[in-house]
Parts: structure tokens; C-alpha cells; sequence
């Protein structure tokens, strides 16, 4: 399946951040995204997941088709790795959670509970959600934060094999995963007035204001 | 669905959950009423379904703020959103794992602290019915008072003052039902509205609370 975003502007608290942004993901094809922070990289992303809606343009992909990955990684501390990922994988109506776990390298924690893991382990179990989801875009967010190199390497191999049977992924992440995609510099599509809706307008959609 | 019914049924009975909060609160309430009013019990039969029923509708407010707040900050309400059940309907469980463990359980227990309030006898099946008919109310306003203030700091405070007025036809009408039925009159009259208004918001409120997440997510 394919993602095309056309003219796309986003806005954050009520201010356009970016604005003029097309690209096109075919499947099987990654595109990552880079930029200083703060010029609306998650922001993107959130639009492009469906999180939030684009102040202009257009997202071509439904958002049935993306699984996103934030910076939080939406555990609970009180489950078991197990148990965190079979309930996505109830969620999203799949039975991939052994296939998770072996990929991510967490068949030897299964058993423990969240919060007894250290911040990388966490990150891991956050990113094998995107594997019991089955669907085919991923939204990733600096999927790599607190990974150790040994987990980033193993995190590309599982990107790669997502490509690799057809799917396609959409990261904004500053280091190299060692996964052929292309760079979108966001830097051009900076908005020029930065111009400033209320939030109340862009919570009701109103043009009254 | 039914795995978010059953993650959330699991977080409130593990360590640091939210199970027996409210019990325990209720539980205060009725012990400590005839303490300070004293002896009397003619008395305190007489003011022993309102302050049943005020005390579950307290003990149901205590551990609103959490309903989506906990999920908010570990960010699996950003998740639940994206994912493929519909939100008004993952909000509709949320509200019954809600009730199921602060409602369900208040139901069960009031007819043993009805005994230290000194209910009259015929008062017992009433009360049970009232609270059974109205907690969930309680639940499901709640829930469309937590996705409202979902996303603020210290949002709890907003969030009763929200709901309060929101809460007072139930209170009025459940506690008439176990007055009435106390002193042996008709309750056929309060316990329909009860039931209109639990069966209203059940049917209603969840929209408007997926309406509020969604606008608050932004």
C-alpha cells in the first residue's frame, strides 16, 4: 500500500509549522525524515498517523493502514511482556506475539513485568508492538531513543525485513539504521508567517474567527 | 474490545490499582456517620439512604481522574486511538471496567453498612436495585468528565467540579428510591427515571467522550 501526502501543512498549538510537504512511500520503501528540533517532525508524523487533523492538504493512506510509534512506548508497568503485547496483538485481531518476542530479542524476559525493565528493554518491547500490529505503514518516531548499538542493529534487520515483504516505513530519526531510504530534509518546508489560529478554532474547525 | 476490558480489569487488581479505593472510602463514610451523629437511631434510619448514597457517589469520584490520565502519560491513549476499535466504543469499556471495580463492588457491600446506618428492613432490596441501576451512571458521566480534562496537570480538581452537578439527578433519584422503599411507599416512579437516566448517558455520553479524547489529543 502506498502513502502520499500532498501539500501537507501541520500545525502545533494552533501555529502552522510546516506546510507544502508531499512525498511518496511505495511499498516496500522507506523515507526518513530529518530536520533541527522543533520544526515539526512529530507533529508530521501525528497528521500523517491520524492523530491529529493536516491544518491543509492531504494524507492518501488510511490511517487503518498505519501502526505508529511515539516516543512513548504505551506500556504498563504492572504487566508482563507477555501480557503487554498480547494485548495488542488482541487489539489488533493478530497472533504474532512468539514471532514479536523472538524478533525483538525478549524471549528471555517474557515473564517479567514492565516495570523491571531498564529503559532500552522497555524501548524494545515498545517497538515489537509494531510487529503484532500487521499492518503495513509504520509511523516510527525516533524508534532508537536509549537503544544500545546491538539493539539499533537489531532493530534495522527487523526494519528491513518489514520492507523486505512489502511493507514501508516513515522515520524520523537523526542516526543510521542501515536501512536504504530515502532523506526528506524538512528544512524547506518550514512555514514562512508561522500564522496563528486559536486553539479553540482548530478544536471546532471554525473560519468564523 | 474484550482484551481492553480484561487489561484494564488486570491494572486495577494488581499492586498500586485502583481496587478498593472506593470500597474503602465508602466504607469510612459509614462508620464514621453514626460516630458523629450519635446514637439516635430513628435518627440515622432516617438518613441512611442519603448518606449511602452520598457516600458511593464520593467513592466513585476518587478514582475517576485515572481513568484515562494513567493511559495519557504512558502514552497508550496516543496508541488506542490509532488502533482499529472504535474509540467510543474503547471508551464505553473503560467506563464498565470502571463500574465493575468501583460500582459492582459499592452495590454488593452497601446492604452490610446499610446495618450500621440502621436502614429500616424493607430499605435493603431498595438499595441494592438503586445503586445497581445508578452506578453505572456514575461510571460513564465520569468517564465523559475524565476525557475532558485529560491532558491537564492537576486535572482532578476541574474534573469534580465538572462532574458534581452532573451526578446530582442520580443522587436525588436513587436515594428517593431507597426512601421510599424504606417507609413502605411506591418507588416504581424514581426508579424509572434512575433507569432513564442511566440508560441516557450510557447511550449518549461515550460520543461525547471520544469527541473530547480526541480533541484533547491534539
Amino acid at each position: 500500500m502506498e502513502l502520499r501526502v500532498d501539500q501537507l501543512a501541520v500545525a502545533r498549538g494552533g501555529v502552522t509549522v510546516l506546510e507544502g510537504v508531499s512525498f511518496a512511500l511505495p511499498a516496500g520503501r522507506g523515507l526518513v525524515l530529518r530536520g533541527p528540533n522543533g520544526i515539526g517532525k512529530t507533529t508530521l508524523l501525528r497528521t500523517v498517523a491520524g492523530l491529529q487533523p493536516a491544518a491543509a492538504g492531504a494524507v492518501s493512506a488510511g490511517a487503518e493502514a498505519i501502526a505508529y510509534a511515539a516516543h512513548a512506548d504505551g506500556l504498563k508497568a504492572t504487566l508482563t511482556v507477555t501480557e503487554n503485547l498480547a494485548f495488542w496483538a488482541a487489539v489488533y485481531g493478530t497472533a504474532a506475539v512468539e514471532y514479536a518476542l523472538a524478533q525483538m530479542n525478549l524471549l528471555d524476559l517474557r515473564d517479567r513485568q514492565a516495570a523491571n525493565l531498564s529503559a532500552g528493554q522497555k524501548r524494545r518491547l515498545g517497538l515489537a508492538r509494531l510487529l503484532v500490529t500487521g499492518r503495513p505503514i509504520w509511523v516510527l518516531d525516533e524508534p532508537t531513543v536509549s537503544l544500545d548499538t546491538a539493539s539499533v542493529a537489531l532493530f534495522g534487520d527487523v526494519v528491513r525485513g518489514h520492507m523486505s515483504r512489502g511493507g514501508s516505513v516513515l522515520i524520523a530519526t537523526h542516526i543510521d539504521l542501515g536501512i536504504e531510504a530515502e532523506v526528506l530534509e524538512l528544512g524547506p518546508y518550514r512555514a514562512r508567517d508561522g500564522s496563528q489560529s486559536s486553539a479553540f478554532d482548530a478544536a471546532f474547525g471554525g473560519d468564523f474567527a | 474490545m474484550i482484551a481492553l476490558l480484561v487489561r484494564d480489569m488486570r491494572l486495577a487488581m494488581r499492586a498500586g490499582g485502583g481496587f478498593g479505593l472506593g470500597l474503602a472510602f465508602f466504607l469510612l463514610v459509614a462508620v464514621l456517620v453514626p460516630l458523629g451523629v450519635g446514637p439516635n437511631s430513628a435518627l440515622l434510619a432516617k438518613i441512611a439512604p442519603g448518606i449511602l448514597w452520598v457516600g458511593a457517589l464520593l467513592a466513585c469520584l476518587l478514582s475517576l481522574d485515572r481513568l484515562f490520565a494513567l493511559d495519557f502519560e504512558d502514552g497508550s491513549l496516543d496508541l488506542l486511538v490509532t488502533a482499529p476499535i472504535p474509540l467510543e466504543g474503547a471508551v464505553a469499556i473503560k467506563a464498565l471496567a470502571h463500574w465493575l471495580v468501583t460500582g459492582l463492588p459499592l452495590t454488593l457491600i452497601a446492604p452490610v453498612l446499610g446495618v450500621l446506618l440502621n436502614l429500616p428492613e424493607a430499605g435493603y432490596f431498595w438499595l441494592v436495585v438503586s445503586l445497581a441501576l445508578g452506578t453505572p451512571a456514575l461510571s460513564v458521566i465520569g468517564a465523559f468528565g475524565a476525557a475532558l480534562t485529560v491532558g491537564l496537570k492537576r486535572g482532578g480538581l476541574l474534573l469534580s467540579l465538572l462532574v458534581l452537578p452532573l451526578y446530582v439527578p442520580t443522587l436525588i433519584f436513587g436515594a428517593e428510591v431507597v426512601k421510599r422503599g424504606a417507609d413502605g411507599m411506591a418507588t416504581a416512579t424514581p426508579l424509572a427515571l434512575l433507569a432513564a437516566i442511566t440508560a441516557g448517558v450510557a447511550a449518549l455520553l461515550p460520543f461525547a467522550s471520544a469527541a473530547a479524547i480526541r480533541i484533547n489529543l491534539r
